[in-house]
């Protein structure tokens, strides 16, 4: 159990939300030119993180925009919220 | 040399109060270099260092694992056991296991505790009844036994479900699977552990895996918090925390891991003989030995492994129960925990070498690994011992993300365990 901040709406809990996985995977440019082993990468490896992963979230329940959220795998603690598009903070 | 467990073991200790009773498995340090060793110290794990050991006649094997034994998803599922899959390579996969559960207190010496009170899988609209029902043609195609029950039959069955036709998912329907049915969690993993550990295979309890040496493609050795350990041969069955071990070995695996929960309630007289599941409305119970109810609930939505998952998972469960068993509405709960279970893409296990010679990994069962506990000990052996998969997981390799032949049992397992 735990709060998300939405950028948009502000503290809600995260019942209100929809995970949406990790996030900065880029859909391929040219998917034609992918091989099996660029395609398996894409669609199914994940990092999986245990610690630090940067994901996204809906405000499904709410204003439903997308955000990205840096969360800690190991204790669900969040760190940092930021905007569809910007870069994962260094 | 073993002592054996039968009625004279257990009335000659009885006359010294059951204090002299051999030790189950040593607790050795470990030894510098193995021939194989096991990351995790899960019934999986445990089941294939005593079939390596045993069938394949490797003798210097170790298990290493980072807490106590039994202490993962082992120790903290629902016990449920069943084959009745979809697919023809998940019917071979999980009716080799439960063949080999039929046996399993015999071969070990020790009491798992097997129960056959069958599981039923309850139909709530007329896609579930299509889809059983596929499943039962399908379950009987490939020798697995299965029966459809309606309504009617159901409540003569499982009397206490409420089939009633005005509740919201109304019952239309059921597979029942005989053989099917639940084990002692705990007793699987003592028992393959000392099992394997009179075969000679060195258990090692707290002693945590923290990296894997590479050496270009090849394995050397593993870093544990117990110092460095050499071998040519690691097979990693860390269930939750499987892609954390394929992140130090520098291999990617297409898993999610989250909680999964379960719950029990206070002790009762027995009042269900059965296991029921229901993939619709997800709620499913059995009643364990003692007298509780054995509930299990979902999965959380996102990646954590923070082994607890959120209340409002239990909610959604009680819900369910509570409409299709009015009559345990006045049960208190007594005790809630989580597992982190690891998911596969499509819903079924990985029991596969890798690209790294010498590197074999057994993980993806997610929800649903517990019943599969003997046949993946049994068959990952079979490929770490030969470097090649036995036929029945032929299938379950990971170059399957690749080629596109998945072994898709959303339908049958996702949800359901
Ligand atoms: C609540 C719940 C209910 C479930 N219900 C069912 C059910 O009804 N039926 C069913 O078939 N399945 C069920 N499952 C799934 C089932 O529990 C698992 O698929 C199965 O038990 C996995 O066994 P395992 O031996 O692979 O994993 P585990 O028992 O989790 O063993 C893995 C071990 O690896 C160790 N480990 C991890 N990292 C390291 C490291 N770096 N170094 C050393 N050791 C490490 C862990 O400590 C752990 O002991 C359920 C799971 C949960 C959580
Ligand atoms: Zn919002």
């Amino acid at each position: 159990m735990f709060i998300i901040k939405c950028p948009y709406c502000g503290e809600r809990d995260h019942t209100e939300f929809s995970y949406g996985g990790e996030a900065h995977i880029v859909r391929p440019k040219q998917p034609t030119e992918l091989s099996d082993d660029q395609w398996a990468e894409y669609l199914f490896m994940r990092k999986n993180i245990k610690g630090l992963q940067y994901e996204r979230w809906n405000h499904s329940h709410g204003c439903r925009q997308w955000f990205n959220v840096a969360r800690d795998t190991s204790n669900d603690k969040i760190h940092l919220i930021y905007k569809m598009g910007e870069n994962p903070p260094k | 040399m073993k002592n054996k467990y039968s009625i004279f073991s257990l009335i000659k200790n009885s006359f010294t109060y059951h204090e002299n009773w051999q030790r189950a498995w040593r607790d050795p340090e470990p030894k510098k270099n193995y021939d194989v060793i096991i990351v995790g110290g899960g019934g999986h794990g445990l089941a294939t260092a005593y079939y390596l050991a045993k069938e394949h006649n490797l003798k210097n094997i170790a298990v290493l694992e980072k807490g106590w034994i039994g202490g993962g998803n082992t120790g903290r599922n629902t016990t449920i056991i069943r084959s009745n899959y979809l697919w023809d390579a998940s019917a071979g996969l999980y009716d080799h296991a439960l063949k080999l559960w039929e046996g399993l207190s015999q071969e070990l010496n020790y009491n798992v505790m097997f129960s056959q009170r069958g599981v039923m899988n309850l139909a709530h609209n007329l896609h579930d009844v299509r889809e059983l029902k596929r499943r039962t043609h399908a379950n009987r195609l490939n020798g697995i036994d299965c029966d459809w029950l309606d309504t009617k039959q159901v409540k003569e069955f499982c009397p206490i479900i409420n089939c009633s036709p005005d509740i919201r998912y109304p019952v239309m329907g059921s597979t029942l699977q005989k053989r099917a049915g639940t084990a002692r969690h705990d007793a699987v993993a003592w028992g393959y552990a000392r099992g394997a550990d009179s075969f000679g295979v060195d258990i090692i309890q707290n002693c945590e895996v923290t990296g894997i040496k590479r050496k270009g493609n090849n394995i050397e050795g593993v870093e544990t918090t117990k110092g460095f350990i050499k071998t040519t041969k690691v097979g990693i069955v860390a269930a939750g925390h499987s892609s954390v071990l394929a992140n130090m070995a520098g291999i990617r695996l297409p898993l999610e891991s989250k909680p999964l929960q379960a719950l029990v309630s206070e002790p009762i007289k027995p009042i269900i003989d059965t296991v029921v599941m229901s993939n619709a409305v997800h709620a499913y119970v059995s009643q364990s030995d003692k007298g509780e109810l054995v509930i299990g609930a979902g999965t959380d939505a996102y990646i954590s492994y923070t082994q607890k998952g959120t209340h409002e998972v239990i909610e959604g469960t009680l819900k369910a129960i509570l409409e299709l068993y009015p009559i345990f509405s006045r049960l208190k709960m007594l005790r809630q925990w989580g597992g982190i279970v690891d998911i596969c893409p499509d819903a079924s296990p990985i029991i596969s070498k890798t690209s790294i010679n010498g590197l074999y990994f057994n993980c993806g069962w997610g929800t649903g690994g517990f019943k599969a506990t003997p046949g993946s000990g049994n068959l990952f052996a079979y490929t770490i011992a030969k470097n090649e998969p036995h036929k029945l997981n032929a299938a379950f390799n990971i170059n399957r993300f690749i080629s596109g032949d998945l072994v898709d049992e959303h339908g049958a397992a996702a949800v359901a365990h």
